[in-house]
């Protein structure tokens, strides 16, 4: 077979690449940062040489963009699954026939679980703390195959990094690797570890939602619709088993669920039944449907301009409130990306701040908090490249805001139960709304 | 590298930091260390000493700083024996660290990984359960072929522990071993038949996958299994969800019928079976409808459902696949919903259900309309996703909804992302030409877009219009004239080109402004890009034709600049189109059809979704996202006509009929019953002569009876009471009373046994109430019998009710003649064969008479040379005798001999080391032996059936050494005198799964009669069975040790092959004697031809010859490819040829001559593009190959003196390209090269070579190129011709055979292509392939069916 040099000189026997065609799922991975280092490779099977993410390279090349590198690119004895994230690419190597989403999934699970242990999901974390990102990804594939990829089994198998349990490891010799089964790997439900033991026993449920919308220029909704999640806290001893119902669910047209969840009580009783996990997950994940009418909070007031054969143009947007349910709007943020010819602007705006980035030309206007008394505008002139004919299109604004206390759809929570444990837990629901994908054509 | 490590560093002191510092730096190139290695190797002792240290803190220091080099993708392989010491620390993290590290150093130092072995097989023992599994992970990890038996040891053992977590690491150890050793593949079946039976939910994902990469197609393995499987779905985790999916999707699509097509469905044997409240429904449906949904497909539709709530896009996709594949079309519905709530997810979710829902919105649209504004496009989104989402809204638009559409897309032409623009601009084409009513207002959009200010958007316009006005021919002279004024001022050649072609298709209509144009483009004509230069000399060519008075000199000036124009394709289009149009003496008849071939009617273009013909491949895998099939991709099969027998799966059917049975209604007749109640009373008299094991053997015989014949819900516990009451047989039960009760348990074991396994719904309650006192009464006794049973019931369940019929009645008398149904049928696994041996065996041996050996050969093997036995030398051979120690064992005769000049003492068997079950009886010792004197000795071994080899030690008063016996698999047989009756007979029980073929080459002087006994008994002790037929050989034997029968058969085919069959149900035993049979059967397949291929291949081969043979392997891809990579075969393949093509539906493989290996590619491409020019495949056909070039055996591919690692064209239509890596500068290809240019491009390591680009345009319009190009690669052409010719023939040896005679020795394809020239100019008739291939200057051109692209 075919020998393949590797830098430090040493002939790596490659596996022949037919005869072996029995060889699924995740081969290995690597860890690519934005400059194209590798910086972290692991192997569940025979060694790959980094050769490979050439492919990858070479793809990214042709892309331009991040966002643009295919997520499964084709090599002559490999396929390459990729995803993005937090500036980091993780470049998984596959010799077989697989479902993509299955490793993309995957590999999100493994980026999830590093924010979940180092608190960001990045090269100097992950650098940082190689021994631990080493054992993870031992204990989450073996094989290739997805072992354990729970966050609360992992954690019992392999210690989060805290200072203090360094420092106390330092000193007795002990380690962060657990010596027993988790208790949940067994069980039938293997999220939640047993002995959980809290003083203080609260459940928290954060309800947000986002508004996904296109406007058009004359302010009409091309789409708009809402996507909800429910972001549960759970700090309860023992094995409480919760239900929690909701005074309009049928507002939920289209659910995902925890795997906690007991989806026959959802389908007779829409009640959400189950034993959490413990910590921090997603409970639901829902979307209102499109069909109900969606509120829109805000409007925009916009006129963009570029004068023909004149290397200036004009740039004015004023926001205010619409449908706003009596509540505040916060935290708004314009996001505009300018044509390529925009050379730089001078806005005026009367309220909050703005940058221009005239690399990227992207335009940011911080806003805040709309006050109906005043509404906010940004005003003034746009530079353009003297000479290049003017941009056929003007941007599209892309929004953020937030409305505390508010779930746009109406979704609204009835009650939480707790069964199978004595105490009496603290109970706390949080509504926020939000722009999603929140974009005005002009 | 971790802060931590910082810390510890400071306390291990001295010069450490420099040395971190070092590292630190050298992380920069983590591969390119090369220049740092003197300073590696410092710190390597550093750390070496670390790890010798006796401190854990020190060790788990050194630990995670050399984890840290393996996760930067340093050496540190030079660590290993320092590391491998402590692997049986007790701190739990260093030996988590050393497990780290051995897998992945393990492979490179197997001699010294080997010492970590002991330490796993004691943590296998261990009583903690996530030791025990770690332990099987690491072992099986560790990838050293000798610890094979080891690992398959362990699994075994992990396979039955209780702890499921365990047995689910026993699962992925499988898939380990599988891909360490394929060999073990029978064995590790066993397992997965075992672990598929687990009920656990932690064990079923990994089993199936298991499942899947080593025997996906035993799918008869998940009958039994597939109700379990869709109950516990849902609690599965979800990784094995997605697996489980896949797998039953394939499954279903084999075993069910259509809920497609309206029509019969079958008629449903087991619609009593499942009368519960659903199949009440169900029942109530099939009165209005033909076709029933088999319950069981409906369960997996139904148990799927609930997963497409879940959070996991893999799974949501799965059952998404599973609903758009095998449910019926008016519920796939429910699957868009989930679908378009994924689009919410990242970015490559996105991009894969987008490409998802693209192929299901071609062929139903409806899914996804009411979710048309889910696809509007946002600028912030990636191109990749926004072209996706665009291809989504087109396939939906419709009239209704195209005005929307429109509104929007006017919204994307103007975005800033062009490349999405000209996606548009395509897409308000392909909406033209599929909704009729708004093409007129797509085109007016269009050409307004013609006076944008962005060169991209025009262009694209101008081709997008180009392809709508060929597909309209209503007049369009306006737009024309506005295009041509265009030409000014639009320099994107692809828009220029179709402009000028345009003009040229219709220049009768603008016949003012096309001679314009024509002057226009021949002052730029030098300047312009090469497609345009094409379609300026066809416009020249088209206007001659039909305005020569205004044009003739502007043409034959555009000819002249053509002539000497740089690129060759030019340089020939202006030569045909000279030869075309001008007429002279030399242009024969064809130039009076220049205008009917220039200005042909053009077939117009097809719009099409580039995702039209995607969805024959399964949804959600990756070779759907590709568009081109993966490697180890499964095919998902047709429904079947007629659904295979739904009862297999009927495993759980004894209580889940009770559960589902209405009380009263399992009392009818049963129309089988008086027939079992006849056996039970033979049974019953013969009771008391026959042993309890054989009378329970066919008791439980008899309820699988019932059980099996059973359509209605009948139990067997009802059915016996029936029987009493109907046959009046009280006295007989109750003289039975005890045994009875014990039968009943056994039932009852069975039952609560596999209820259990079936799903949460248990429903043994009313069994085990009436039940229940005689359970208790029994327990004890029959709970010994029980797993017995059990197994036994299986085997029988598959057999056919003759057969029963004749077990039943007979089992009881041994008669010799109807014994054989006591041999397992093919259902059963070798595990359930030794079970049932103790059964068997007397039955078996009836039948079969051990004879003598036909022939002993006299081969001695060598068991101690005399060089390491200090003089004393050993041979042994194998007698061939029945053994006198013991009927399991083999005699194999020792030969001691003495080389010294002194006596040798004492000569005695020392320790032995047997594998398990292995059993050896010793010769007595020895006293003396004398100088040059020599003694024979028998020992007799009981191999158990295996290959396994037995040592021991030989010892003399002195010393002792260590010595093996290795038995041929030969020699573990017993010949058996049969006669051909018998053996057909058997044979027929030995089918399926026991039986194992191969195909045989050899001369035909090889297939006399004699020969092949001859070669056969040498290889095998087996007996002959005289054989009526002249050309079948049969040979009969059987094993020592379990006495199975081992049938050999020789069928003599046509020509030189034959077929060798063996039929065991040792099975592992039959390949491993099958796989020794063949080369012997094939050896010295035409001695001479061998050699006279060597001599070619020895002899400098002629340049010329360029091309000489084509191999094309079948087309079942990868299992014919993988031989071919290293098997002989494959080899002599190679040899036979300078160049060898290989290929399969996706990968082709070219072995050439490494100086040769570029000449072979060159003319497969130009075959394959001659190929399309000529008859006009859809150039979508070859999209994305790959062909990779291998060099022959161990030579290294050279070229110009660069050596080519590997080299790999790729052929992403229409570029070709061509990497190989090399140490040097890339090499200048370019003369070689017959299509474009060849440019070249370094990207790192790597080169790039580009060679030639094929457009589209250039194939379509080289239609009218046919005659000439056929000149130019006549040859190729003809092969291409060839291929095609006998696709799909079956004998296409022949071919081969009759060029074969036909070659001219030393004529090489230059010569041969001229030759054929000429001929095809002077014959001036197209010739037929076959005579063509006469005279190809080929050796054996062999083509094989269905393989040409």
């Amino acid at each position: 077979m075919l020998c393949v040099r590797t830098g430090g000189g040493s002939r790596l026997r490659l596996s022949l690449p037919f005869s072996n065609g029995f060889e699924k799922m995740i081969h290995s991975l690597f860890l690519i940062n934005c400059s194209g280092d590798i910086f972290l490779e692991k192997h569940w099977k025979s060694v790959v040489s980094q050769s490979v993410c050439d492919y990858f390279f070479e793809a990214q090349e042709k892309a331009a963009d991040v966002e643009n590198v295919p997520p499964v690119i084709s090599t002559p004895h490999h396929y390459l699954i990729s995803i993005y994230r937090d500036k980091l690419f993780f470049v998984s190597v596959i010799q077989t026939e697989v479902p993509p989403l299955f490793v993309i999934e995957f590999l999100h699970r493994v980026a999830d679980t590093f924010q979940d242990y180092f608190g960001e999901c990045s090269e100097a974390a992950i650098k940082d703390n190689v021994v631990i990102v080493y054992e993870l990804l031992e204990e989450m594939l073996d094989n290739g195959f997805p072992l354990a990829t729970e966050s609360n089994i992992l954690k019992e198998l392999i210690k989060p990094p805290t200072i203090l349990r360094s420092v106390v490891n330092s000193i007795t010799g002990s380690s962060n690797v657990g010596d027993t089964l988790p208790t949940g790997q067994l069980s039938n439900i293997p999220w939640r570890r047993a002995g959980v033991k809290y003083t203080n026993n609260e459940a928290y449920f954060d309800v947000v939602e986002e508004i996904d919308a296109i406007i058009d220029k004359s302010g009409s909704t091309v789409f708009a619709e809402i996507q909800g999640v429910i972001d549960a806290c759970i700090k309860l001893s023992g094995m409480p088993d919760l239900s929690l119902s909701f005074m309009n669910p049928r507002l939920l047209d289209d659910v995902s669920f925890h795997p906690c969840i007991r989806f026959k009580r959802w389908e007779s009783e829409r009640v959400l039944s189950f034993i959490p996990p413990d910590g921090n997950f997603r409970l639901i994940s829902y979307r209102v449907s499109s069909q109900n009418l969606v509120a829109i909070p805000v409007y925009v007031k916009h006129s963009i301009s570029f004068k023909e054969n004149s290397s200036c143009g004009r740039f004015d947007i004023t926001i205010g409130p619409k449908q706003n349910m009596g509540k505040t709007i916060e935290g708004i943020t314009v996001t505009v990306h300018m044509p390529k010819v925009v050379l730089n602007m001078n806005l005026t705006p009367t309220q909050g701040s703005y940058t221009f980035d005239p690399v990227t030309k992207v335009l940011t206007w911080d806003v805040g908090k709309i006050t109906p008394q005043k509404l906010p505008s940004l005003k003034g002139l746009v530079n353009l490249q003297s000479g290049a004919p003017k941009p056929e299109e003007n941007p599209s604004l892309n929004i953020q805001f937030k409305i505390q206390q508010l779930a746009i759809s109406g979704l609204k929570v009835n009650r939480l139960d707790m069964y199978g444990e004595k105490y009496k837990p603290f109970k706390g629901v949080k509504y926020v709304t939000k722009a999603g994908k929140f974009q005005v054509r002009t | 590298m971790s802060s931590n490590s910082f810390a510890y560093n400071e306390q291990s002191g001295g010069g450490e930091a420099t040395e971190l510092g070092q590292e630190a730096a050298s992380t920069i190139s983590p591969s390119g260390a090369f220049g740092l290695f003197s300073s590696d190797m410092k710190k390597n002792e550093d750390l070496k000493q670390m790890l010798e240290s006796n401190k854990d803190s020190a060790k788990l220091d050194a630990m995670k700083r050399i984890v840290g080099m393996i996760a930067k993708g340093k050496n540190a392989s030079e660590l290993f024996p320092a590391v491998v010491k402590n692997v049986a620390s007790k701190n739990i993290e260093i030996k988590k660290l050393v497990y780290v590290y051995l897998v992945r150093y393990a492979e490179e130092q197997q001699d010294l990984a080997l010492l970590s072995i002991s330490t796993f097989q004691r943590a296998l023992k261990d009583p903690n359960q996530l030791i025990r599994a770690s332990a099987l992970r690491v072992l099986s990890s560790i990838r050293v072929p000798i610890i094979v038996p080891i690992m398959m040891l362990a699994i075994k053992e992990a396979s039955a522990d209780l702890s499921p977590y365990v047995r689910k690491n026993a699962a992925h150890a499988i898939q380990k071993l599988y891909s360490l050793d394929p060999e073990q593949k029978e064995m590790l079946i066993e397992i997965i038949e075992k672990l598929l039976k687990d009920k656990s939910t932690l064990v079923a994902g990994s089993v199936v996958m298991a499942f899947e990469e080593v025997c996906p197609d035993r799918i008869d393995l998940i009958h039994k299994n597939y109700r379990k499987l869709c109950n516990l779905l849902v609690d599965v985790e979800e990784w094995g969800q997605v697996v489980i999916i896949h797998m039953l999707t394939r499954y279903a699509r084999t075993q069910f019928v259509s809920p497609w097509k309206e029509g019969d469905g079958l008629e449903d044997n087991e619609k009593d079976f499942y009368d519960s409240d659903e199949e009440q429904k169900e029942k109530a449906d099939k009165r209005k409808r033909p076709y029933t949904m088999d319950p069981d497909h409906r369960l997996l539709i139904r148990n799927t459902k609930p997963l497409l709530q879940s959070r996991n896009a893999a799974v949501v996709m799965a059952v998404a696949q599973l609903y758009w594949h095998i449910a019926p079309k008016s519920e796939a519905g429910i699957i868009s919903k989930s679908l378009v709530r994924l689009l919410r997810s990242n970015r490559e979710v996105q991009y894969i259900v987008l490409q998802n829902i693209a192929t299901m919105s071609i062929q139903r649209k409806g899914m996804f309309e009411p979710y048309l504004k889910s696809f509007y496009v946002r600028s912030t989104d990636p191109t990749m996703i926004k072209i996706l989402k665009l291809e989504i809204l087109t396939n939906l638009a419709n009239e209704a909804n195209i005005s929307t559409l429109l509104r929007e897309f006017q919204t994307y032409v103007k975005s800033q992302d062009k490349q999405f623009a000209a996606a548009t601009i395509q897409t308000i084409g392909r909406c033209a030409t599929s909704i009729t009513e708004v093409s007129d207002t797509c085109l007016n959009g269009l050409v307004c877009l013609l006076s944008n200010r962005d060169e991209i958007v025009v262009a694209e316009s101008v081709v997008v219009i180009k392809k709508l006005l060929q597909m309209q021919p209503i007049q369009h002279g306006e737009i024309i004239k506005h295009m041509a004024k265009l030409l000014d001022s639009i320099t994107v050649p692809v828009a220029r080109a179709s402009i000028l072609w345009l003009i040229g298709e219709n220049c009768e209509r603008v016949p003012k402004i096309a001679p314009d144009v024509l002057r226009k483009t021949a002052k730029s004509f030098t300047s312009e890009d090469d497609l345009v230069k094409l379609q300026i000399l066809n416009l020249g060519a088209k206007l001659y034709l039909t305005n020569s008075k205004q044009t003739k000199l502007l043409t034959q000036y555009i000819l002249n600049l053509g002539k000497y124009d740089q690129n060759y394709d030019i340089r020939d289009r202006t030569r045909f189109i000279r030869q075309l149009i001008v007429p002279n003496e030399k242009s024969g008849a064809l130039s009076k059809y220049a205008k009917k071939i220039f200005l042909a009617q053009k077939p117009a273009p097809l719009l099409e979704s580039p995702f039209k013909d995607r969805d024959h491949f399964q949804l959600g895998t990756l070779s759907h996202t590709l568009n081109t099939k993966a490697t180890g991709y499964l095919e998902l099969s047709n429904w079947p006509e007629v659904a295979p027998d739904p009862s297999v799966r009927n495993v759980e059917v004894i209580e889940l009929a009770k559960e589902w049975t209405p009380a009263g209604k399992a009392k009818k007749e049963n129309p089988d019953e008086k027939f079992y109640s006849e056996s039970e009373e033979e049974e019953d008299s013969s009771e008391s002569s026959s042993d309890s094991e054989s009378a329970s053997g066919s008791e439980s015989g008899e309820d699988e009876e019932e059980d099996h014949s059973g359509d209605s819900g009948e139990d067997s516990g009802e059915s016996g009471s029936e029987s009493e009451a109907g046959k009046g047989r009280a006295a007989k039960h109750a003289k039975a009373r005890g045994k009875g009760d014990s039968k009943d348990v056994d039932k009852e074991k069975e039952n609560s046994k596999s209820s259990e396994s079936s799903s949460g719904e248990s429903s043994s309650i009313e069994e085990s109430s009436s039940d229940s006192e005689s359970e208790s009464e029994s327990e004890s006794e029959s709970e010994s019998r029980t797993i017995t049973k059990a197994k036994e019931k299986k085997t029988k369940q598959d057999r056919n009710p003759l057969t029963k019929d004749v077990s039943l009645l007979d089992l009881d008398d041994f008669n010799p003649v109807s014994s054989p149904v006591v041999l397992p049928t093919p259902a059963l696994s070798p595990s359930l064969i030794a079970d049932l041996e103790g059964l068997n065996l007397s039955a078996t041996s009836s039948v079969i008479s051990v004879s003598t050996p036909v022939f002993v050969p006299g081969k001695t093997h060598v068991l101690l040379h005399r060089m390491s036995g200090k003089g004393l030398a050993a041979h042994y051979f194998f007698p061939r005798q029945p053994c006198i120690f013991g009927d399991k064992m083999v005699s194999v005769q020792i030969t001691l001999n003495n080389t010294t000049d002194q006596k040798i003492e004492n000569i005695h068997v020392g320790g032995k080391k047997l594998p398990m079950g292995m059993q050896m009886h010793v010769f007595n010792p020895i006293e003396s032996l004398e100088p040059a004197g020599s003694i024979t000795v028998s020992v007799g071994i009981d191999f158990c059936d295996s290959t396994q080899t037995a040592s021991f030690q030989l010892c003399t008063k002195d010393d002792c050494f260590s010595v093996n016996i290795q038995p041929p698999v030969g020699e573990l047989l017993l010949p058996v005198a049969m006669s051909e009756k018998d053996f057909k007979k058997e044979q027929g029980m030995l089918s399926g799964m026991n039986e194992t073929s191969t195909t045989i080459i050899a001369a035909p002087q090889n297939f006399a009669s004699s020969v092949i006994l001859q070669k056969v008994v040498n290889v095998a002790n087996v007996g002959v069975v005289p054989s009526g037929q002249d050309n079948v050989h049969r040979f009969a034997a059987k094993t020592v040790h379990s006495g199975s029968l081992m049938l050999v058969t020789v069928e003599l085919k046509e020509g030189s092959t034959a077929q060798l069959i063996i039929n065991t149900e040792k099975t592992v035993i039959g390949s491993v004697l099958l796989r020794e049979l063949k080369p012997v059967l094939s050896q010295g397949k035409s001695p001479g031809e061998q050699k006279g291929l060597r001599s070619e291949m020895e002899t400098e081969p002629k340049p010329s010859t360029l091309l000489s043979s084509w191999h094309q392997t079948p087309s079942e891809d990868k299992s014919v490819l993988a031989p071919m990579c290293a098997s002989e075969d494959a080899r002599a393949l190679t040899s036979g040829a300078h160049g060898v093509v290989a290929r399969t539906q996706k990968q082709t493989l070219l072995w050439g001559h490494p100086r040769r290996w570029w000449a072979v590619w060159t003319d497969f491409l130009e075959v394959i593009s001659a190929k399309a020019l000529h008859d006009e495949t859809p150039p979508g056909l070859f999209q994305n190959f790959t062909y990779t070039l291998l060099p022959l055996e161990t030579e290294s591919v050279e070229v110009q003196g660069v050596k080519l690692e590997q080299v790999t064209i790729n052929w992403h239509f229409p570029v070709i390209k061509i990497f190989y890596e090399t140490e040097k500068s890339p090499i200048r290809l370019a003369h070689r090269a017959n299509f474009g240019g060849v440019e070249s491009e370094t990207i790192s390591s790597r080169t790039i070579l580009t060679v030639g680009t094929l457009r589209p345009r250039f194939l379509r319009d080289a239609r009218c190129f046919r005659p000439v190009l056929l000149r130019v690669a006549l040859v190729r052409t003809l092969l291409c011709e060839l291929a095609f010719l006998y696709q799909g023939k079956e004998n296409l040896a022949h071919v081969g055979d009759s060029s074969n005679s036909a070659r001219p020795e030393g004529v090489n394809l230059e010569d041969a292509a001229s030759h054929q020239g000429r001929a095809g100019v002077d014959g001036a008739e197209v010739q037929t392939p076959a005579a063509c291939l006469q005279s190809l200057p080929f050796k054996d051109v062999i083509v094989l069916q269905n393989t040409f692209i």
